[in-house]
């Protein structure tokens, strides 16, 4: 526990020294990110104290003004998630010493370096947290440390609507889960978060905790259709911010909402399927809307809410366990849905950190007017592609282990004897699939055209400088990190899995986890995957073999002839994605415009097609508008004086006392005078 | 340990025989001569010899994919039974390996394709990966009813489980309904007719073709080749499911499995010779019927 204490000590104070010193000055950043590998260091042994050791409870202040105590409790599923939050806290304070330079961000570079520790801290607090209080307050800090660090380049319009955007957002999940904890406390009599009995409980008090639970998690953790700040958000913080957002605070809001479902007593099968639904349609809509997307961190983006749709489906298939009394089903979701949140914690991170390195070397991030960089960035492109591959949840790479484990405790929904009911939720089997499809289609536009082929230098919109090199060495170190540990989980699944069975312990119904083992061969599966990667190696030495021996000479593309081809006619990733976002237009309503080229001496053509974010231009914007207009009325009130403010909250106040008066007994009074 | 060692052989030496008695059989139906049954085999043994030109746009990517697809097609095609023998890797959770392995290899294929930098190559990789999005879940719903019906999760056990219940089994309306649905799968996945023209060489029509328009020499033949891999696995994922058969005699049954795989091909050689590629457009509307064929198939399971 003391471990735990002093990392989220070191973390808050990572990004004090740079208030203090010249701003152009280089150690204020090396101190930060030192002070942050300390944090992940003590923070990494805490955490296998736990892990080893067992749960452990602790109160840091008593505060008897609201009437609980703000207390820390860790449990191995709080160290679970904690172990994300340092790994990927160190490696993007190790990345922002070579991205975020104070010689080029010298007013920014402060501020993000103290609002990144403090968000690490908060994103600490609430995993930790052993009450409610304890963890709004977690919430909040979140919330705001991370609008500081996703608006520190607020000079940019889209940033700064992003940042607000975010604010909003958050703020009406801190509302809807204060509800949330107020029904909580209504239902348990305290703010701890202890199991309550069934007794206590009444079922519709019980389902109104679980909707604002869902709303207020899924709004953090960006579940369609309440994802509407995620895209802008990811886009425009800094490249290792985003990598944080999307691997770990997206994460918090699955934390809460499997905390809150272990908490409430016999969750029915109803609940289950719902989740499992919400998680089949984000896991499709997700990577759908990423296969329209231009810029490399909003395709980025909508793969994150893909990757909650995956985790969302594998608790709902725990859920659906618990209810109707199945083991595997329980201990093979769950087991899924924790391999998943660290491994789109890792490889979402390797993703923005390689589409980092790609803007800050040329300073777009269009996929469109990028082009061959594969062979002057190697490393990064190859960090990139391992990313892909592991995201598109293809062997031997981690992102596969955690889909494999779902599939298998979806197949077995649909056993047979299974009453047709829960077989129907095997259904989910195909859309997970076609998702898994649909992101190898994005996945390959996007490392093929950004990666592969020729530059498209030639667009004088790009300032795509000749041959951009790799980054920077601290750059490359944490890609390298997080690389090496997608590999690792991906051909030693059985250890990774020992974590997690160590992690569901508390909170499973069934014993232990060796029972994992019995529903699914994990050994086996460890071994082929490392037999495959062995053979793809082999592969690629024969690929490279060949190149040596048999090449008779080096032209260029076949070209049909074409007198002066040029690199702009390549296929773009606009062209790669267009079939499916023509099928699946119904649902993505793309945009297009195009000028065809008439006439003998035609004007210049041009194309261009555009996918909105639907929630947001489509119903909220339009929804704020309207509202805008109807309710001007209401302006007279808002004066802009604090005393007229103040009156308001009085006269708020006045009339709920007044509405506490025995206003029943009125009728009766009147009647005996 | 025998069965092992014809199986690896089977997987290793009989792909290339398929496209050859494809082509036989259009010719013949069309009243060719045709090329000779092993005319890809003297096609590989050509190209392996040969030198090869490179685009200098290529990285490494252009050289391994075709390698890396080969290699993944291979290993999925030690998980799957030949006839009645048990595949020579066989665990839980298999089936599930399998189609992740043909993921890795389309991503490698399709990857490979865009390295050339060309835009017929980007065409090609498109609808490649457009179609394979919508045979996908047909694939998934046909391992579920094949799941449903078996009551286990490896491939072998799965695939063996239509042989046990005997071909008139009372499942045998669904297991017909997912072999259909397969089956349109298989011509999809391979880019035979109606959804691709293995034949024509104009780019605007094709989609396998025209992905390996710049590889040449060895780098072809491995394309070709792994092309006929695919096939072959496919078609004993169908096999497996429509015609079981089993004798007391292994050598028998290895000479049925072998037969087997001919008549598909047989199959697939008559439907190229009676049907002509459908428009691009079309055949999502073809592909989504491989979809509802399964999903039949898997709701038939439920009763």
């Amino acid at each position: 526990m003391i471990f735990i204490w002093i990392a989220f000590l070191l973390a808050t104070v990572s990004g004090l020294p740079g208030l203090f010193a010249s701003r152009r000055a280089n150690w204020p950043q090396i101190v930060s990110c030192a002070l942050m590998c300390l944090t992940a260091l003590t923070g990494l042994a805490g955490v296998i104290f736990i892990f080893i050791f067992g749960s452990q409870q602790s109160v840091i202040c008593p505060s008897p003004i609201i009437g609980a105590n703000f207390t820390m409790k860790l449990d191995p599923l709080a160290a679970f998630f904690l172990v994300p939050v340092f790994l990927i806290g160190a490696s993007g304070a190790i990345y922002d010493l070579g991205y975020w330079r104070p010689a080029r961000h010298t007013r920014s570079g402060p501020w993000l370096r103290l609002f990144y520790g403090i968000l690490i801290a908060a994103m600490g607090l609430i995993v930790t947290a052993g009450d409610g209080i304890t963890f709004l307050f977690g919430w909040e800090l979140m919330g705001l440390s991370a609008f500081g660090a996703i608006s520190v380049e607020h000079q940019r319009w889209k940033v700064r609507q992003a940042g607000w955007l975010f604010l909003v957002a958050s703020h009406i999940s801190m509302m809807v889960l204060i509800a949330m904890f107020l029904l909580f406390h209504q239902a348990a009599g305290s703010f701890a978060l202890n199991p309550l009995s069934s007794a206590a409980l009444h079922p519709r008090l019980s389902t109104a905790i679980f909707v604002l639970a869902l709303i207020g998690f899924g709004i953090k953790a960006g579940v369609m259709p309440f994802h509407f700040w995620l895209p802008d958000a990811h886009a425009g913080a800094p490249s290792h911010v985003s990598a944080i957002l999307s691997g770990v605070l997206l994460k918090m809001g699955v934390y809460g909402l499997i905390r809150v479902l272990m908490l409430l007593p016999a969750p029915p099968a109803s609940w289950g399927v719902l989740i499992l639904i919400l998680g089949a349609i984000n896991a499709v809509f997700g990577v759908a809307f990423a296969l329209g997307q231009h810029e490399i961190k909003r395709l980025l983006a909508y793969h994150s809410i893909e990757n909650i749709g995956i985790i969302l489906m594998a608790l709902g298939l725990a859920i659906l366990g618990i209810a109707a009394k199945h083991p595997d089903w329980f201990i093979l979701g769950m087991a899924a849905c924790l391999l998943h949140v660290w491994n789109h914690a890792l490889f979402k991170s390797l993703l923005f950190y390689s589409a980092g390195a790609v803007i800050s070397k040329t300073h777009t991030g269009l996929i469109d007017r990028l082009g061959g960089l594969g062979k002057t960035m190697p490393y990064t492109a190859g960090a990139f592609l391992l990313g892909a591959l592991a995201i598109c949840g293809l062997p031997p790479l981690n992102g596969f282990i955690s889909e494999w484990l779902l599939y298998m405790g979806l197949f077995r929904t649909a056993g047979p004897g299974q009453p047709a009911f829960y077989a129907a939720a095997a259904l989910a089997a195909p859309a997970l699939g076609l998702a898994g499809t649909l992101a190898v289609a994005c996945f390959v536009k996007a490392y093929g055209t950004i990666f592969l082929g020729l530059p498209r230098a030639q667009d004088p919109e790009s300032r795509l400088a000749p041959g951009p090199g790799d980054p920077a060495r601290s750059m490359l170190i944490p890609m390298g990190i997080l690389a090496l540990t997608c590999v690792a989980i991906g051909l030693f699944p059985a250890a990774a899995l020992l974590v997690v069975a160590r992690a569901i312990s508390p909170i499973n119904h069934y014993g232990a986890i060796a029972a994992l083992n019995q529903y699914v061969s994990v050994s086996a599966l460890g071994v082929m995957t490392l037999v495959l990667a062995l053979s793809l190696v082999a592969g690629w030495l024969v690929g490279e073999w060949l190149k040596n021996r048999a090449v008779k000479r080096r032209v260029g593309t076949w070209d049909c002839g074409y007198a002066k081809p040029s690199s702009r006619m390549q296929y773009t990733a606009t062209s790669l994605a267009d079939g499916l976002v023509g099928l699946l237009g119904w649902l993505l309503r793309p945009h297009k415009s195009s000028q065809r080229p008439r006439g003998a001496f035609p004007a210049p053509a041009r194309f261009s097609s555009h996918v909105d974010e639907v929630v947001l231009d489509r119903v909220l914007v339009p929804l704020w508008v309207f509202a805008k207009n109807k309710l001007s009325v209401l302006k007279t009130f808002q004066q802009g004086s604090l005393q007229m403010y103040l009156l308001y909250i009085l006269l708020a106040l006045l009339i709920l006392l007044l509405t506490l008066s025995p206003w029943g007994e009125l009728p009766q009074w009147l009647l005996a005078h | 340990m025998l069965n092992v060692f014809i199986h690896i052989c089977f997987l290793i030496l009989l792909p290339p025989l398929l496209p050859g008695v494809i082509n036989r059989v259009k010719a013949v139906l069309a009243g060719r001569k045709g090329p000779p049954l092993l005319q890809l085999y003297f096609d590989l043994a050509r190209l392996l010899r040969k030198q090869m030109v490179l685009s200098s746009a290529t990285t490494w990517v252009f050289r391994s994919g075709p390698m890396l697809g080969l290699v993944a097609v291979l290993l999925a095609g030690l998980l799957i039974p030949f006839g009645p023998f048990a595949a020579p890797i066989s665990f839980t959770g298999d089936l599930i390996l399998f189609v992740a392995l043909l993921g890795l290899a389309r991503f490698f294929t399709a990857a490979a394709a865009l390295d050339a930098g060309s835009s017929f190559e980007g065409m090609g990789a498109a609808r490649e990966l457009t179609f394979a999005c919508l045979a996908e879940p047909a694939v998934f719903l046909a391992l579920l009813a094949l799941a449903r019906f078996s009551g286990v999760l490896s491939l072998t056990n799965m695939l063996l489980a239509p042989l046990a219940a005997g071909p008139l089994a009372h499942a045998a309306a669904p297991l017909v309904l997912v072999a259909a649905g397969l089956l349109i799968v298989l011509l999809a996945e391979n880019c035979r007719m109606p959804v691709d023209d293995p034949n024509t060489h104009l780019e605007l029509t094709m989609i396998h073709e025209v992905m390996v328009l710049d590889h040449s020499g060895p780098l072809l033949g491995v394309i070709l080749y792994g092309a006929a891999v695919k096939l072959f696995v496919f078609s004993v994922l169908i096999g497996q499911v429509v015609l079981p058969v089993h004798t007391p005699w292994p050598a028998l049954d290895w000479l049925i499995f072998a037969g087997r795989m001919i008549a598909l091909a047989v199959v697939v050689g008559v439907v190229e010779s009676v049907m002509a590629r459908l428009q691009m457009r079309h055949v999502p509307i073809l592909l989504t019927a491989a979809c509802l064929l399964c999903g039949f198939g898997f709701i038939l399971m439920l009763r």
